[in-house]
């Protein structure tokens, strides 16, 4: 690719996934990032993939360090690296992507850019990208997510972007993309679109990869300088999927690693199809084929194929589909999708902050949760920590509380 | 293309035809049987009958809002074939839906199904926005083999290589979009119509305008600018969604839009 050199692959479609599924007014502006994307990410033209990788060091703090986890180690009996993206500027891997689609937006001649977030790290990391780049930025969030992201939706405003609520459906992800397609399509020709993962029409899929792959880059010499070795095992939770693909990209090809992408088991991993819900995001474990944003994929939907909502007490992993990449890499079986659910996401959070100083984002702590079934995990283990956790702060002290999370500090005694 | 079998085409031979469309199901079924016939009594010459999927990205708030009232109202893919079937109108009725309800269609995975069980309810031809040419084969195919027009839409920004590669595909009609953007009832034309239509001009396929199309005076600019039809749909949408004298306003709006598409015929400049 990307940023190896080896990958020069510009297909649509990841075996039966990916593709373009999107409304005609919007293929020209597909077919000019397509072109883009070939020319500045795989062909380095203008040397785009270099100003990029500067902008990741100086204004990204990469590369991250891939820290040996003395108590997890511990507690796990085998040895236990984490890859430090919540170390990246603003908190969370994100910024790779949104720093890599906004320069590519000034390389186009493009004059804004619009994004969607669902957690508000995505749309955090544009944000700051689009000022640190000088471009017009405006992000789509849906309600229920600026309700439990406020940190994030202030940190945006900070940065002078527009933050415009999206009111329909349950106000997540879903319905923030669905808004910044229509925003898209409005203003095509002056504004490119900032998806925040591995989802959506062909390119983004692989572009995104592309730009996350900087964490397997560096993940892969780390744990080979640091461990002497390859890793038994690579850990990332999955959403739409762009820390997992990023985590993974450089290790698909070692077939004796193990790569797990662990999924938002909410609270059980069933369906109410009466209600168009799902009290889940399992999209990869357990969705359907069919075709949403963009994109042939793995879905949450009813029989007849409408979408279903999602649940998860992490805004950023709430999202009924996943990148096409990973629905085609767990189908194959080079990829294993498991899940943990809210509680056990709950007791990570407190588990990693307490043995080992970190706070981890809701999304991360899904990961971190992943350890308890550490058998199968083998004796070298890299997990992705994602982002950093100060944004859901407010939800843990509420959800801890009310579910009883036994590890949750109690905030009584000041009250 | 010419040499498929069209069921749409006839439609727009004669005269400029009126292309009305509302959501199936808003805000139930019995109500809709009842606006289709209002329409038809209206002049309608080809009835676009959404089927409701829950993540329209090619809509704008008013028919997202139809299509949220249809989908509480209980309306499914089977329901909407049923419907169909039932309806007593003379008019041809193209599904208007979005990729991924064709695909789930059925027992088995892919597009077959759905087409067959559309053409046997009686439903002439296809519309499905979020499906480009680049990805329409399958569809194509079963809708070739069944009998469906298999409509396509033609944006401002399509490039003559894209439109090129779209009438090579479409059939029935060619559905020019007026505008950027997302679908809703707007106050005027816009000039990108007319450009459009100027560079289809040579195109044997019928041309219909929509996207904003809501008076009958947007209706006869049009024609005169070269269209053979106009699609209307949020104009139609918000009369459904006041609820009230939903029919006769329903018939009366499309009598309003049919006469301005007709007197507008009279102003198409005539080749030499
Ligand atoms: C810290 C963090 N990790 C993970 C995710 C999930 O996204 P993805 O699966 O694309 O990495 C998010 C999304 O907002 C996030 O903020």
């Amino acid at each position: 690719m990307s940023a190896n050199g080896s990958d020069t692959e510009n297909d649509a479609k990841f075996g039966e996934y990916g593709g373009q599924y999107v409304p005609e007014v919007l293929m020209p502006a597909i077919e000019e990032l397509q072109s883009a994307y070939e020319r500045y990410v795989l062909e380095n033209e203008d040397d785009f993939m270099d100003e990029f990788r500067r902008h990741l060091r100086d204004f990204g703090g990469r590369p991250t360090p891939l820290q040996y986890a003395d108590a997890l180690s511990e507690r796990y009996d085998r040895d236990i690296y984490l890859k430090r993206e919540d170390l990246v500027h603003g908190g969370a891997h994100k910024l790779n992507n949104a720093l890599g689609q906004v320069l590519l937006a000034k390389y186009m001649g493009k004059d804004r850019i619009v994004a969607e977030t669902g957690a508000g790290q995505h749309g955090t990391a544009t944000a700051m990208a689009a000022t640190y780049l000088g471009i017009d930025c405006e992000v789509y969030m849906g309600r229920t997510d600026i309700n439990r992201q406020r940190p994030n939706v202030f940190r945006m405003r900070t940065h002078d972007a527009d933050v415009n609520p999206v009111d329909v459906g349950s106000g997540t992800l879903k319905e923030a993309i669905n808004e910044t397609m229509r925003d898209w399509a409005t203003n095509v020709e002056d504004t490119h679109y900032v998806i925040g993962s591995v989802v959506g029409p062909h390119p983004f899929p692989r572009m995104v990869r592309d730009f996350q792959a900087v964490i397997s880059e560096e993940a892969r010499e780390q744990i080979q300088e640091q461990a002497g070795r390859l890793p038994d095992s690579v850990v990332a939770c999955a959403g739409g999927g762009s820390n997992t693909m990023g985590a993974f990209h450089e290790f698909v090809g070692d077939e004796d690693v193990s790569l797990f992408a662990v999924e938002a088991g909410g609270s059980g991993l069933t369906i109410d199809e009466d209600e168009g819900l799902a009290p889940h995001s399992a999209s990869l474990s357990t969705g359907e084929n069919g075709v949403l944003h963009g994109a042939r994929t793995k879905l949450l939907q009813s029989e007849d194929g409408q979408i279903l909502e999602s649940h998860s007490v992490s805004a950023g992993l709430d999202y009924s589909g996943v990148g096409p990449e990973l629905a085609h890499l767990a189908e194959t079986g080079r990829v294993t999708p498991v899940s943990v659910g809210d509680d056990a996401a709950l007791e990570a959070f407190h588990r990693l902050s307490k043995l080992e100083g970190i706070i981890p984002a809701l999304e991360s702590s899904h990961a971190i949760a992943y350890l308890e079934a550490a058998e199968e995990l083998g004796d070298l283990v890299v997990v992705n920590v994602s982002g950093r956790g100060d944004k859901d702060l407010d939800t843990v002290i509420e959800e801890s509380e009310k579910r009883g999370i036994d590890a949750a500090p109690s905030m009584e005694v000041f009250e | 293309m010419s040499d498929r079998r069209s069921a749409l085409g006839p439609a727009f031979r004669d005269e400029p035809a009126l292309v009305p469309y509302v959501v199936a199901g808003d805000p139930n079924q019995e109500a809709t049987k009842e606006y289709v016939n209002a329409l038809a009594r209206g002049g309608a010459d080809v009835i676009e009958l959404g089927l409701p999927f829950s993540e329209p990205i090619a809509d704008g708030p008013t028919i997202q809002n139809a299509i949220q009232r249809a989908l509480s109202g209980g309306m499914t893919p089977e329901r909407y074939l049923d419907l169909v079937a039932e309806l007593d109108v003379d008019v041809p009725i193209v599904c208007m839906t979005y990729y991924n309800l064709i695909y789930q269609y059925g027992d088995s995975e892919g597009v077959e199904a759905f087409v067959a069980a559309a053409g046997d309810a009686g439903i002439s031809g296809l519309i499905v926005p979020d499906l480009p040419v680049e990805e329409s084969d399958p569809l194509r195919e079963a809708c070739d083999e069944h009998g469906l027009d298999l409509v396509f839409i033609v944006a401002p920004t399509t490039t003559d290589e894209r439109e090129a590669k779209i009438l090579a595909q479409a059939s029935g009609f060619v559905y020019v979009q007026a505008r950027m953007g997302t679908t809703g009832a707007q106050a005027n034309v816009s000039s990108a119509t007319h450009d459009s239509l100027g560079r289809l001009a040579e195109t044997d396929l019928p041309k219909a305008v929509g996207f904003g199309v809501s008076e009958g005076d947007h209706a006869k600019e049009i024609v005169a600018g070269g269209a053979d039809g106009v699609v209307v749909g949020s104009a139609l949408v918000d009369i459904i969604a006041s609820g009230e004298n939903v029919a006769e306003r329903l018939e009366s709006k499309a009598t309003e839009l049919k006469s301005g598409a007709l007197s507008g015929e009279e102003e198409v400049p005539q080749p030499e």
